[in-house]
């Protein structure tokens, strides 16, 4: 489904050119769950940053579905965007929108009719528990709060795939396990998923494939991994 | 359609929860129009002045001898084969009595020495008027070499010369000053009222890249800015209207005491639609465009 390859990303800026990705090669699977652990600057949201085509590679290229994805024209991009759900990591909610409405946008942008939007927004938005903030801008939320949206706003219009880049990152462990329990639901159902982690506690409990990141190279690849530095 | 609903409903709610930032913008744009609206304005204040400067210029040929009738008719002929020539009027050795008379009626001393003279020391004369300032020059060269002169004692246009010239030099320098500085203002409150949106919407380019990267297209993401460059336009093209009718039917009758016949309020309400359009053309205009010009930078993710 998704495949990177040879994947280089080089940053110019200052007087040294960091290097973020060097030569990564690695594919992803339909219905699978995917987790990039690493530490922080291992490369793990730049690699997501490319699949979403926000940012050109500096070598290679990344297909999916078969397409390359930075040869996508500029008019193309968002109807394949449509096809990603993506938590980000500074959660990107649109601040002049409310929860409601930042969850609903995604659907607005796809043309979805009314009826359906009001029906389907209250809904994801109970099951990551949110419902009595929908009314609610994202400044007046916790970080919590905020990551929870985030994750309403990837999950609404079923993508094909998710793409969580810390998203447990400001939650409790409560909450923490309910966010993971809850992708995992997602991904039994057929979506494919790739996270992007270093809390060790959530891949030992997912027992999924692991792919280790350290300064831009994949150390590791394995399945059912135990996360291990 | 109902893209187009929640373009229009997404537009007026940003205009709505950035209350601050849009009336920043509708003030500029207050301004701007305004100002371009003045301009219109002073454009018909000049060009009154000018035509009414104008108006006042003339000049006569004095005959030494009243002409006989066929005379006057065949020279009134020869001056109107001149392009330069808008009208002409023959003043009798009578005629020019009475009207002397007329005008100094109360001033004894002249009064006395007319009488003092006696008889009509006053020679008759044809008053000419050119189109403009600028062709009395010609009339007056024409003159020197007409088959009729000999029969004129005096042309007064060499006594008014400087006068004619001042006035002449006047109304185009007034002209040009006037297209000048226009350009240079209007091109002023156009620029501001364009970095004022594009300083609004600088703040929204954050939100503009996640827009992109949760697909959406671009017009959808434009749209809403510029219904908000709309509804900022319609705004400010309403208060500068009011602004503006309560301003003149207050000031009118002030300006008329300056510049008489000038008839500024009736010439600002008989030309209503076209002062509303080219205000509603600046205001949402400038609105639209800016807009445009301003998201299109960050729409490139």
């Amino acid at each position: 489904m998704i495949s990177f390859q040879k994947i280089s990303k080089i940053y110019h800026s200052g007087l040294k050119p960091i290097t973020a990705l060097d030569n990564v090669s690695f594919e992803v699977n339909s219905h699978e769950f995917v987790s990039i652990v690493g530490r922080s600057g291992a490369g793990k949201t730049t690699l997501l940053k490319l699949l979403l085509a926000e940012e050109r590679p500096s070598g290679g290229s990344i297909f999916f579905e078969g397409q390359d994805v930075h040869k996508i024209k500029p008019e193309g991009l968002p109807n394949f965007r449509r096809q990603i759900g993506v938590i980000f990591q500074d959660y990107k909610l649109l601040p002049s929108k409310t929860t409601y409405e930042n969850v609903a946008y995604v659907m607005e942008v796809m043309g979805v009719a009314d009826e359906e939007i009001s029906s389907d927004v209250p809904k994801v938005l109970d099951i990551v528990g949110l419902s009595d903030r929908a009314q609610n801008f994202p400044e007046e939320l916790s970080g919590g709060e905020r990551q929870r949206a985030a994750l309403a706003r990837a999950l609404i219009h079923r993508p094909q795939i998710i793409l969580a880049d810390e998203p447990t990152g400001n939650l409790d462990p409560y909450h923490t396990r309910e966010i993971i329990r809850l992708l995992t639901k997602i991904n039994e159902m057929g979506t494919t998923i790739i996270l992007a982690t270093h809390n060790q506690q959530i891949i030992n409990a997912l027992e999924r494939r692991v792919i280790t990141l350290d300064e831009g190279k994949i150390i590791r690849d394995e399945e059912r991994s135990r996360f291990t530095l | 359609m109902i893209t187009f609903k929640r373009i229009v409903k997404s537009g007026w709610l940003g205009f709505k929860r950035n209350s601050g930032l849009s009336l920043a913008t509708i003030f500029i744009l207050v301004m701007t129009i305004s100002l371009i609206t003045s301009l219109f304005l002073l454009q018909k204040t000049s060009n009154f002045l000018i035509t009414s400067l104008t108006e006042k210029v003339d000049m006569a040929i004095y005959f030494s001898v009243e002409p006989s009738t066929e005379e006057i008719i065949s020279i009134q002929e020869e001056l109107f084969s001149l392009s330069e020539v808008k009208n002409l009027e023959y003043v009798s050795k009578e005629e020019a009595l009475e009207k002397f008379t007329e005008r100094h009626r109360s001033e004894e001393i002249i009064m006395e020495s007319l009488a003092e003279v006696g008889g009509n020391p006053l020679l008759s004369s044809i008053n000419i008027k050119a189109f403009e300032a600028s062709q009395y020059a010609a009339i007056s060269s024409f003159l020197d070499n007409a088959s009729f002169r000999d029969l004129i004692t005096k042309v007064d246009y060499y006594q008014k010369r400087p006068a004619i010239e001042k006035i002449f030099s006047w109304t185009s320098s007034i002209n040009v000053t006037g297209i000048i500085l226009s350009i240079v203002l209007a091109v002023v409150a156009v620029l501001m009222a364009f970095n004022t949106v594009r300083i609004a919407i600088y703040n929204s380019r954050d939100e503009i890249e996640t827009m992109r990267l949760v697909g959406a297209a671009n017009w959808f993401i434009r749209g809403p800015f510029m219904v908000q460059g709309v509804i900022a336009g319609a705004l400010a093209v309403l208060i500068t209207f009011l602004v503006f009718s309560v301003g003149i039917l207050f000031l009118s009758p002030k300006i008329e005491i300056i510049i008489p016949g000038l008839g500024l309020s009736a010439y600002f309400f008989s030309n209503f639609f076209v002062i509303l359009l080219i205000q509603l053309a600046a205001g949402v205009g400038l609105g639209i465009l800016s807009s445009w010009i301003a998201v299109r930078k960050y729409l490139k993710i």
